[in-house]
């Protein structure tokens, strides 16, 4: 442990390396948070399944971009991403009318845990479908290297892709109508009912925004890591430490504990060793939750 | 409550057909111990989950904490633990009968033990949180346990350890080990109906309908969420000892902390009995655990589809599961008094 | 809370009339005219690629004996046929399994899980009830100082997996003029029974050589990222890259490599054909050594499968998707051809004159020579060591098997 922490110390660019591979993968933790926080905040859901939308889109990407499936008409991973989006918003829509809607208004962990069994069934149906081998999606970019520094361009255009993903879903909430009243549901439903808003179908455009949001996430993910069926829990895991974190409805929040957690894996991972980089997301979890208990005991109020 | 003779027939054909089931299904033995465990682990979720309203997910967390306490003790009182479990595998390892026994009851004893602290502690940290917070946090710790145990090297590490081989023949081990799990089962069940018999009962069944008010009427919350979370540890921590010890491997991450296999088995079992009762849990267990070996294992891999599609169902549409619904279905059979008089005018 | 008097009795009925609808009969070992073999074995969960892989091989070599006549015991022809049921890549689950498969449905003759961790479960089950086990895909070296009578394992033991490729480095550096003891070695590992004893393997050659350990780190859980690990790679330049963890380890591993364009003179991975890791990843995986149990590339033949090359030719028709055959299906051909052998010589459906009979195997496969020690391993067929050479695995170690001069320092185009 000591050595690895004397490699940071003498080579400058071991640890902008780490930092920089943090910052790409933390940008792709953001998404996902994002997505989750929305949902959470404005239908009060907790969605388990977060991870396995994730998947669910990687797999899109490497369908498309496989001759196996596809014939002649493979094509680049990367157009998977409009893809992916239509078809999870697709989805996500199909699972809000046949599970989400009725758990809506039930009690919080109703939701949580009827969008794990949601997890397990769409990871197992993937595992049939295209059997529990590890895939990927082959960008075909290169990769920079300057000295001990590589960094791949596929890391890059799916930071900048992300980057202008999260703007458009910012300003989509903004400005549109559809966001205005998603914004509205989420402040107060009885009220936007009151005013006219379906809430109805605000809620299961939100769910289907979330799983599109998800989606595109996993296709940057198949081009960047590996993809493979039963990989969904860690990152809905992380989603939810990200939100736990953060808070609802605090974007510059989500952002900052996304990239943060992304670095801090990157560390921890090369200073105590890769087997603790899933401990240290747990363990960051267990932290967060003990530090926000600390915080409201002080008015003495629950978390809730 | 008074106990009639019909009720005492029904406790006594289960208790006879349990006590003979090595005789009548010796080549069932070991399903029908781990069917013991299942009732063992949905009784245990339901004392925090049904009768005080906080739903963990992390329970689990004692079996594996039990199951690695007993096999340390067990093996650490002959042997050095680091060398034991080295993969090279440098030391060859036997236990005489005198030896595994006392260590195997000494284990069982430390796994309850130990367990009933960790619970104390792991109950501070967790019993700030409310809600999803409360669920999401239990099921970080249980996570969190299990990837630590795997980076830990004086306990084997990811390659687990291989517990003390039984000294004598397997039918004699099948009937312990069964007989073993069926009274734990039998005296957590008898525990459980004596404590929510006594003001415990109504204290936490308090908590879960509002802990605030509870609290306001004088009602010691934290205490109670302590021994209600420190029982469901006692027993589960014995589970654990006695189950590694029946499976002969343990290993951190498959074996000793199945989060999300035995984790949810838990909840998903009580759930469809009927949480927040003292025959839910039971009834759940029995059904989902003769449902899934009958027809699971003819499935090769779809049956974790049909395990999803079953949460989903029990969740959504049937949350009150079996006796809730009997409930509803037949409120006078379970001594809710529905009020003729006003409707037919009496008798 | 609810007072169910009356319903508990109803509670009785149910549980008795369920318990006693489990309660079938047990089957029999020997249906008819076929014999049944049993094995649990991972179709769900971490371990499910090899598992299917190793299925496909039990499936292959049952198919290919039946076709040609079955098995003769007693003058009489039998048919194989096998009772499957998914572990779940568990080896709680393994353990129930196998007590359900010998006390509920009676199967007497079992072919193994796949991994060293099911089979650790395994093992004491089948020793317990005193069914013999020929197993194809458990290789941790701890499985065979137990003292199992009743297992027997085609394959050789997991320490030598990666062995050999430390060997290789400590010769080819003495060639090239440099003592073996300035080599510096990472280990990079899953963190799981067998993958831990490759790693105790290779630490034993490693201080042999006196070679100087430098990056000693596990794979984390889900295995999907270790560049923290090849950053440290990158920063601290050892001679010799070891990597093992399952197939999805091998991925993991090779798409990062490429990626951070890792320049390592030794790089060696197991389980490269079953993670199809030229496919995916081409010519960026140039240059590294797999560790095999098998080659179709070697001299070995039988009167069942004919040549290795005629498996390969085979299995590939008979399975698509496959570009080179995973040693893990050969090895699992391999076993129920051992089984085929042990009834028939044995001439009996006895499981003590059958454990006699497979205690005394002396068989050639296509497979390589098949002969168990004392603790039940196979002691009669070596290891080999392939090198990714133009997109195709060529054997290059030991010197006794080669085919190709191996390529060193790894050559290669990122």
């Amino acid at each position: 442990m000591l050595d690895n922490i004397m490699v940071l110390v003498q080579a400058p660019l071991v640890p902008l390396q780490l930092l920089l591979d943090g910052i790409f993968i933390g940008a792709i933790f953001i998404l996902i948070a994002y997505g989750l926080a929305l949902v959470w905040g404005v239908m009060n859901v907790k969605n388990l399944a977060q991870g396995d939308f994730v998947i669910m889109g990687g797999y899109i990407a490497w369908v498309i971009s496989n001759p196996k499936y596809m014939g002649a008409w493979a094509v680049h991973p990367i157009l998977g991403l409009p893809v992916a989006m239509v078809f999870m918003f697709g989805f996500g829509w199909v699972i809000y009318f046949l599970i989400i809607k009725r758990v809506v208004y039930r009690d919080m962990f109703t939701s949580l845990l009827a969008t794990f069994g949601l997890a397990i069934v769409i990871a197992q149906l993937l595992n049939q479908m295209f059997g529990p081998e590890v895939q990927v999606a082959n960008s075909g970019y290169p990769t920079w290297t300057w000295g001990l520094l590589s960094v791949a361009a596929i890391k890059v255009v799916a930071f900048a892709l992300t980057v202008i993903l999260a703007a458009m879903v910012v300003i989509f909430m903004r400005y549109s109508r559809m966001g205005q009243a998603i914004r509205a549901t989420a402040q107060d439903a009885r009220a936007a009912k009151v005013m006219g808003i379906d809430t109805e179908h605000v809620y299961a455009f939100t769910y289907a925004l979330n799983a599109a949001i998800c989606g595109a996430a996993g296709v940057l993910i198949s081009m960047i890591w590996v993809i493979q069926p039963f990989f969904g829990l860690p990152y809905s895991l992380r989603a939810f430490v990200v939100v736990t974190a953060a808070g609802l409805g605090n974007l510059p929040g989500i952002i900052t504990y996304g990239l943060g957690l992304g670095v801090v894996e990157q560390f921890g991972g090369f200073i105590l060793g890769a087997q603790f980089q899933q401990a240290i997301v747990v363990m960051v979890l267990v932290l967060v939750l003990i530090v926000r208990q600390i915080q409201q005991n002080r008015y003495r109020q629950a978390v809730v | 409550m008074s106990v009639s003779p019909k009720v005492l027939a029904g406790y006594g054909a289960i208790l006879l057909l349990s006590l003979l089931a090595p005789v009548l299904f010796p080549n069932y033995l070991f399903q029908l111990a781990v069917l013991w465990m299942m009732i063992l682990f949905a009784l245990t979720w339901d004392i925090m989950g049904g009768q005080m309203g906080y739903n963990s997910l992390g329970n689990i967390f004692f079996f594996g904490a039990g199951m690695y306490i007993s096999a340390i003790v067990q093996v650490g009182l002959y042997y050095n633990v680091g060398e034991y479990t080295d993969p090279s595998g440098t030391i060859e390892a036997s236990f005489t009968p005198h030896q595994y026994f006392t260590g195997l009851t000494l284990g069982i004893i430390a796994a309850a033990l130990g367990c009933t602290v960790f619970s104390i502690i792991f109950g501070r940290i967790v019993f700030g949180l409310r809600g999803p917070y409360f669920a999401i946090g239990t099921l970080g710790v249980a996570l969190a346990a299990g990837e630590l145990m795997g980076t830990w090297e004086w306990v084997g590490g990811g390659g687990g350890i291989p517990m003390p081989v039984y000294p004598y023949g397997p039918d004699q081990r099948a009937r312990l080990f069964y007989y073993m799990c069926f009274v734990l089962a039998i005296v957590t069940f008898v525990f459980l109906k004596w404590l929510y018999s006594k003001r415990f009962g109504h204290a936490i069944n308090a908590i879960r309908d509002d802990e605030e008010k509870a609290e306001a009427m004088g009602i010691h919350t934290l205490r109670y969420k302590t021994i209600a979370f420190a029982v469901a540890a006692f027993f589960l921590g014995m589970s654990g000892a006695i189950f590694g010890n029946m499976i002969g491997f343990i290993e951190p991450l498959e074996v000793a902390f199945p989060t999300i296999t035995f984790g949810i088995f838990m909840v998903v079992m009580t759930l469809l009995g009927g949480k927040g009762t003292l025959w839910g849990p039971v009834l759940g267990a029995v059904v989902f655990h003769v449902v899934k070996e009958t027809t699971w294992t003819y499935m090769l891999g779809w049956q974790w589809v049909a395990l999803g599609a079953l949460i989903i169902v029990n969740i959504v549409f049937f949350q009150q599961g079996i006796l809730g619904w009997a409930a509803e279905k037949w409120p006078e059979r379970f001594g809710i008094v529905v009020d003729k008089s006003r409707t037919a005018g009496g008798r | 809370m609810l007072n169910i008097s009356k319903f508990k009795s109803l509670l009785a009925f149910i549980a008795t009339s369920l318990i006693v609808l489990v309660a079938g009969p047990a089957g029999a070992k020997v249906e008819g005219d076929t014999i049944v073999l049993g094995s649990a074995i991972s179709f769900t969960g971490k371990y499910s690629t090899n598992g299917i892989h190793a299925s496909n091989g039990y499936n292959l070599a049952v198919k290919k004996i039946n076709e040609a006549g079955g098995v003769t015991v007693g003058g009489k022809k039998y048919k194989l046929k096998i009772q499957y049921y998914d572990d779940e890549s568990t080896p709680a689950r393994t353990a129930q399994l196998l007590e359900r498969l010998i006390k509920q449905d009676g199967v007497k003759y079992m072919l193994g899980p796949y991994s060293s961790a099911t089979t650790k479960a395994a093992a004491p089950v089948t020793e317990k009830y005193k069914i013999p086990m020929v197993e194809a895909e458990g290789a941790s070296r701890s499985l065979f100082s137990q003292g199992y009578q009743y297992m027997f394992a085609v394959l050789s033991t997991s320490e030598q997996y990666l062995a050999s490729s430390i060997a290789l480095a400590a010769e080819l550096a003495e060639k090239n003029g440099r003592k073996p003891q300035d080599l510096k070695v990472a280990m990079v590992f899953e963190n799981d029974p067998f993958s831990l004893d490759v790693r105790a393997g290779v630490a034993d050659d490693v201080s042999k050589y006196g070679m100087k350990t430098v990056i000693d780190d596990k794979m984390p859980r889900d295995l999907s990222d270790i560049s923290a690990t090849l950053t440290k790679v990158k920063a601290l330049k050892p001679d010799v890259l070891v990597v093992s963890g399952h197939s999805k380890g091998a991925a993991t591993a090779a798409r990062q490599i490429k990626e951070m364009k890792i320049q390592v003179p030794i790089i060696a991975i197991t389980h490269c054909e079953a993670a199809k890791i030229i496919a995916k990843f081409g010519s960026a995986t140039e240059g590294i050594l797999c560790p095999t149990q098998w080659s179709e590339t070697l001299s070995y033949s039988d009167s069942l499968f004919g040549k290795a090359k005629d498996y390969d030719t085979l299995f590939k028709k008979e399975y698509s998707g496959y570009k080179n055959v995973p040693y893990q299906s050969a090895q699992a051909s391999a076993a129920v051809q051992v089984w085929k052998d042990a009834f028939e010589r044995a001439n009996s459906f006895d499981t003590d004159k059958l454990r006699e009979a497979l205690a005394a195997t002396d068989l050639e496969t296509f497979y390589g020579r098949i002969k168990f020690s004392p603790e039940g391993n196979n002691v009669a067929k070596p290891m080999v060591l392939r090198q990714i050479q133009n997109g195709k695995l060529n054997v290059v170690a030991p010197s006794k098997w080669a085919s190709h001069p191996v390529v060193f320092p790894r050559k290669v185009s990122y």
